[in-house]
C-alpha cells in the first residue's frame, strides 16, 4: 500500500447511478403500457409485475437476511384469501388488495416470534408447515368450501378493460413501491445490520446488532409482498382454489428466478423474473420436463453458479448495477496527477 | 375405548414417521444438512419396489434387498456430487440445491409413472390387512405392528453403530470438528459419505414401508418431509430415540385429530408441531440438536 | 538425513499472508522449537504442515516424497501427528473414544490405548468421562495420547502449555521428554522461550510469517533470539535468517 493511496467508501458508481435513473424511466414508460399495448400484452407485463415483486421479497429474505424459506405461498395464499374474504364483506375491491396484504403482513408479526429462532434448514421447512397449516385452515371457511374454492365475484362491477388496467397499474405500482423500499432498506443501516446477519449471526450480535429485530423487519416486507402478490394473482385470475394459492411450485418459481437472477444481488432478483417470465412463456407448455428443468437449474445454479448471472457479471467485469453495500476502493490522494485512478478493490460488502 | 384405540394407531403410527424421520435427523446430526428431497427419494424407492413386484414378481420385502443397497449408492452419489458441494457455499446452499433435486425426482416420477396412485399392498398378501384382536374395539395391523417393531429396532441398531463401532466413531467425530477428525487420520468425506449412504438406506426402508401401509404418487414426497421434519424436530432432544418420541407424539395428535373431522388429522399434526416450537420459546431449547451419542 | 523438509512455503488465511516463503528442514530425531510472538505464522505453519491448511505456495516433503497436495488424514497415515493449539477435543466424546479415533490412520506401532493410559496415568480413570469434563491437564494429556495413537514418526505440538498452570507443565514436558528420548522426530511451538531452548535441539524463531533467526540452542544466545523474536534487529536479519 503506498501512501499516495487513500481508501474511500463507495455506495454508487457513475453505472449504477444511471441504472437507477434508467430504471425510474422504464417504470415511467411502463404506466403508459395500457395506452400503448394490446390487452394481452397488459395481462402479461401484469404477471411480470408480480413476479418480481414475488423474487425481490425472497430475494430480500434469503439473499439479504439469509432466511430460506419454503413455505412463502402461506403469504401468497392468505394475501389472496384475505381479498376475497374482504370483498365479500363488501370491501371495495382494489384497496382491498392492500389492505388485504397489511392484514397479512400484521399476521407475520407474532409468527416470526418463533419461526425466527429455528436456523437454515429448519426455518425453510417450519415455514413449509405453515403453509401448510393456512392452506387447511383456509380450506375450512365456508365461502371457500374446502378446495371448491371461490371467486372474486366483486371484479364483475368493473368492465374488462377497466379491469385489466386497473389491476395492471395496480401491479406496477405495488413493484415500483416494493423494489423501492426494499431499495432504500438494504441501503440504509438496518441493511447492513442485515447482511451481517446473514453472513455471521453471533458476530453480528456482537458488535451490537439487534439480530432478531433485523430480521423481523425482513420478514414482515417480505410477508406483506408476497400477500401483495397473491391479492394481484386474484385479480389477474379471478378465482381463488386454495391448492393452486398455497402450492409449493411458487417456492419453486422463486427460488428458480432469485438462484438463476443472482442470489443476494439487487438486480438479480429482477433479471430473474424477467428470464423466468420468458421461459415460461417459451416452455411452459412443456409441462413436467419444464418443472424437471426448472428444478434442475435451481439445483446447478446453486452448485456451479451460486451467485447467478448477476453475481457472475459482477466477478467477471466488476459490474453492479444497483448496488446496496459499501465498498472500499483505493484512491489516489488529490496530490498526485491522475486522481481518478481507481486502484485495487481490497474488500466488497454485499 | 375408540380414543384408547385412536391413541394406539396414533402409537403404532409414529413408529412409521420415526422410521422416515430417523434418515432425516442423522443426517441432520452428521452433517448439519437438511435434505429437502429426503421425501421425494423415500418415494423414489417406494416406487422400485414397485417395479419389483408390478413387472417382475418380486415380494415387497424382498423387494427391499434389492432397492437398499440402490439407496446406499444413492446416498452416497447425493454426497459425493451435491451435498459436499453445496455445503461449500454455506449454511443456505444445500437447502436449495435439494430443493432443486426434489422437484427434478418428483417430476421425472410424474413423467414416468402419471398421477395414479400405487401401492405394494395388494403384492403383500395378508400382511396387508392381519390383525391380532385385542379387545372387541381394539385391533393391532400386523403391518403397524412390523413397522413399529422394524423403527425400533433400526433406530437402536443406529444408535449402536454411531456408539459402538469404530466407523461410527469416525462419523460422530466428523460431525463435530471435521477439520479435527483429518487430524487424527480419519478421512472425513468417506465418513460423510457413509453416513449419506446409511441414511439413505433408511429411507428405503422407509419408503418400503409407506407403499406397503398406503397410497403413494409422484408428488407424496412433499408431505412425506413434512411429517419427517416434524417428528424430527418434536422429538428435537439429543438422541435417536428423541425421534421415536416424537413420531409417536405426532402420530398420536394425528390420530386424534382424525377423530374430531376429516381435516383434523393433519391439521393437528402441524398444530403440534407449531405447539412445541412455541412452548420451546420459554424454555430456551429450539429446534433440531446436534447429537451427542 | 532430512525427514522433513518445507521449501519456500506459503499460506494465506484469505487476503492475510500467515506464511511467507518458510523454508526449514527436520532431520530424524530432531527437536526443533518453533518461537515468536503471537500472529508470527507458527501454527498457520505446523496446521500447513500437518495438511489442515493448503499453502497458496511452496513444498513439503516426508522422506524426499512429496506430500503438499495430500489431505490431512493421509498424512497421518504417513506418520505426522498434530496436537492442535487448544487441543480441539471431540467434547461430546469419551476420553477413550478420542483415542481409539486416532486407530483410523492404521499405523502399529507402540502406542495402544493401553500404552497410552500407563503413559497418562491420571487419564486411566477418567477413560469414559467425556472429554469436554475434563480439566486442561487432562484435556492436554487426552490430546497428546491422541496424537500418540496414530504412532507418528513426527509430532507436531502446537503450544502445549497454553493455559496450564506451570506444574501441569512440568508433567507435560516430563512426559515428552520420554518421547524425545524414544526418537519421535518432534517440532513444536512453544511461548516460553527458556523452556523451548532448553528441550530443543535448534530454534527457529519466526517474525511476520518469515523465519528471521534459526539456529542450534546451544549455539544461540537467548538475547539474539529474544531479538529476533521482537524484530529488534529487522536490519541484519539477512545473516541470521536460514540459508
Amino acid at each position: 500500500m503506498s501512501e499516495q493511496n487513500t481508501l474511500a467508501v463507495e455506495r454508487w458508481t457513475p453505472t449504477s447511478a444511471a441504472s437507477v435513473l434508467l430504471a425510474v424511466a422504464a417504470m415511467a414508460l411502463l404506466a403508459f403500457g395500457p395506452r400503448l399495448l394490446g390487452a394481452e400484452q397488459v395481462d402479461r407485463l401484469t404477471i411480470l409485475f408480480i413476479y418480481v415483486i414475488l423474487a425481490a421479497t425472497w430475494n430480500a429474505l434469503a439473499g439479504y437476511a439469509g432466511l430460506v424459506s419454503i413455505g412463502q405461498q402461506a403469504f401468497f395464499g392468505l394475501g389472496a384469501y384475505a381479498a376475497v374474504r374482504l370483498a365479500a364483506g363488501g370491501f371495495s375491491v382494489y384497496p382491498g388488495l392492500v389492505v388485504a396484504a397489511a392484514l397479512v403482513g400484521l399476521l407475520s408479526l407474532p409468527l416470526s416470534a418463533f419461526m425466527l429462532r429455528l436456523k437454515g434448514g429448519e426455518f425453510a421447512i417450519g415455514m413449509w408447515v405453515v403453509a401448510e397449516l393456512m392452506h387447511l385452515l383456509v380450506n375450512l371457511d365456508p365461502l371457500v368450501q374446502g378446495e371448491t374454492g371461490t371467486s372474486l365475484i366483486a371484479l364483475d362491477a368493473y368492465a374488462a378493460d377497466t379491469r385489466r388496467d386497473q389491476t395492471y397499474w395496480m401491479a406496477l405500482g405495488s413493484m415500483a413501491a416494493i423494489l423501492t423500499v426494499l431499495f432504500v432498506l438494504l441501503r440504509s443501516r438496518t441493511g447492513c445490520a442485515i447482511q451481517a446477519i446473514r453472513d455471521d449471526e453471533e458476530a453480528a450480535s456482537a458488535v451490537g446488532v439487534r439480530v432478531l429485530g433485523t430480521k423481523r423487519i425482513v420478514f414482515v416486507i417480505a410477508a406483506f409482498g408476497t400477500a401483495l402478490a397473491g391479492a394481484l394473482w386474484l385479480a389477474t385470475a379471478l378465482t381463488f382454489q386454495p391448492k393452486t394459492y398455497f402450492g409449493i411450485q411458487w417456492t419453486a418459481y422463486m427460488i428458480f428466478m432469485v438462484l438463476v437472477g443472482g442470489l443476494g444481488t439487487f438486480e438479480g432478483a429482477i433479471l430473474g423474473a424477467v428470464a423466468f417470465f420468458a421461459i415460461e412463456s417459451w416452455f411452459g407448455a412443456a409441462g413436467v420436463w419444464y418443472l424437471v428443468g426448472l428444478g434442475a437449474s435451481a439445483l446447478i445454479f446453486s452448485l456451479a453458479l451460486p451467485g447467478g448471472v448477476c453475481g457472475w457479471l459482477e466477478r467477471r467485469f466488476d459490474l453492479r448495477l444497483l448496488p446496496v453495500g459499501y465498498r472500499l476502493v483505493h484512491r489516489r490522494a488529490p496530490t498526485s496527477s491522475n486522481r481518478d485512478n481507481r486502484g485495487r478493490e481490497i474488500h466488497a460488502v454485499r | 375405548m375408540t380414543w384408547l384405540n385412536q391413541i394406539i394407531q396414533g402409537v403404532l403410527l409414529g413408529g412409521y414417521y420415526a422410521l422416515i424421520a430417523c434418515g432425516l435427523s442423522f443426517m441432520f446430526g452428521v452433517m448439519r444438512i437438511i435434505n429437502l428431497a429426503h421425501g421425494s427419494l423415500a418415494i423414489l424407492a417406494a416406487f422400485a419396489m414397485f417395479v419389483l413386484a408390478d413387472r417382475f414378481g418380486v415380494q415387497p420385502l424382498a423387494g427391499l434387498v434389492a432397492v437398499l443397497p440402490a439407496m446406499a449408492v444413492v446416498g452416497w452419489v447425493l454426497q459425493r456430487g451435491v451435498l459436499e458441494r453445496s455445503a461449500r457455499g454455506g449454511q443456505l446452499v444445500p437447502v436449495l440445491s435439494t430443493f432443486g433435486l426434489a422437484v427434478v425426482v418428483d417430476n421425472l416420477l410424474f413423467q414416468q409413472f402419471g398421477a395414479d396412485t400405487r401401492s405394494l399392498a395388494p403384492y403383500a398378501g395378508s400382511l396387508a390387512y392381519d390383525s391380532w384382536a385385542i379387545t372387541d374395539d381394539i385391533y393391532i395391523g400386523r403391518l403397524a405392528a412390523l413397522t413399529f417393531a422394524t423403527s425400533v429396532l433400526l433406530l437402536g441398531a443406529l444408535q449402536l453403530f454411531l456408539t459402538r463401532t469404530a466407523l461410527g466413531r469416525q462419523i460422530r467425530a466428523t460431525a463435530e470438528d471435521p477439520d479435527t477428525a483429518g487430524l487424527v487420520g480419519v478421512d472425513a468425506r468417506r465418513a460423510n459419505a457413509i453416513a449419506a449412504a446409511i441414511a439413505m438406506v433408511t429411507v428405503g426402508v422407509a419408503g418400503g414401508f409407506l407403499a406397503l401401509r398406503a397410497t403413494f404418487d409422484p408428488y407424496a414426497g412433499g408431505p412425506q418431509l413434512i411429517f419427517a421434519f416434524e417428528a424430527a424436530v418434536i422429538g428435537g432432544a439429543g438422541s435417536l430415540w428423541g425421534t421415536l418420541g416424537g413420531g409417536i407424539v405426532l402420530g398420536v395428535a394425528q390420530s386424534l385429530g382424525a377423530q374430531v373431522s376429516p381435516q383434523g388429522f393433519l391439521i393437528a399434526g402441524h398444530a403440534v408441531f407449531l405447539a412445541v416450537l412455541f412452548g420451546r420459546l420459554f424454555r430456551g431449547r429450539f429446534g433440531l440438536r446436534p447429537r451427542a451419542a | 538425513m532430512s525427514q522433513l523438509v518445507v521449501e519456500n512455503l506459503d499460506v494465506r488465511h484469505g487476503l492475510l499472508q500467515a506464511v511467507r516463503g518458510v523454508s526449514l528442514t527436520v532431520h530424524r530425531g530432531e527437536v526443533v522449537a518453533l518461537v515468536g510472538a503471537n500472529g508470527a505464522g507458527k501454527t498457520t505453519l505446523l496446521r500447513a504442515i500437518a495438511g489442515a491448511h493448503p499453502p497458496a505456495g511452496g513444498r513439503i516433503l516426508l522422506d524426499g516424497t512429496e506430500i503438499t497436495a495430500l489431505s490431512a488424514h493421509r498424512r497421518v497415515g504417513m506418520g505426522i501427528a498434530l496436537v492442535p493449539e487448544g487441543r480441539r477435543l471431540f467434547t461430546r466424546m469419551t476420553v477413550e473414544e478420542n483415542l481409539l479415533l486416532a486407530r483410523s490412520a492404521r499405523r502399529r506401532g507402540p502406542w495402544g490405548l493401553d500404552a497410552v493410559l500407563a503413559a497418562f496415568p491420571n487419564l486411566a480413570q477418567r477413560r469414559q468421562h467425556l472429554a469436554g469434563t475434563l480439566s486442561g491437564g487432562e484435556q492436554q494429556a487426552t490430546a497428546i495420547g491422541r496424537a500418540l495413537m496414530t504412532n507418528p514418526e513426527i509430532l507436531l505440538l502446537d503450544e502445549v502449555s497454553l493455559g496450564l498452570s506451570p506444574l501441569v507443565v512440568d508433567i507435560v514436558y516430563d512426559q515428552l521428554r520420554t518421547l524425545i528420548e524414544g526418537g519421535t522426530t518432534i517440532v513444536l511451538v512453544e511461548q516460553d522461550l527458556s523452556r523451548a531452548m532448553a528441550v530443543a535441539d535448534r530454534v527457529a524463531c519466526m517474525l511476520e510469517g518469515r523465519i528471521v533467526l534459526e539456529g542450534k540452542s546451544a549455539d544461540l544466545g537467548r538475547d539474539a533470539v529474544t531479538e529476533a523474536y521482537f524484530g529488534l534487529s529487522r536490519g541484519n536479519t539477512a545473516q541470521g535468517a536460514a540459508p
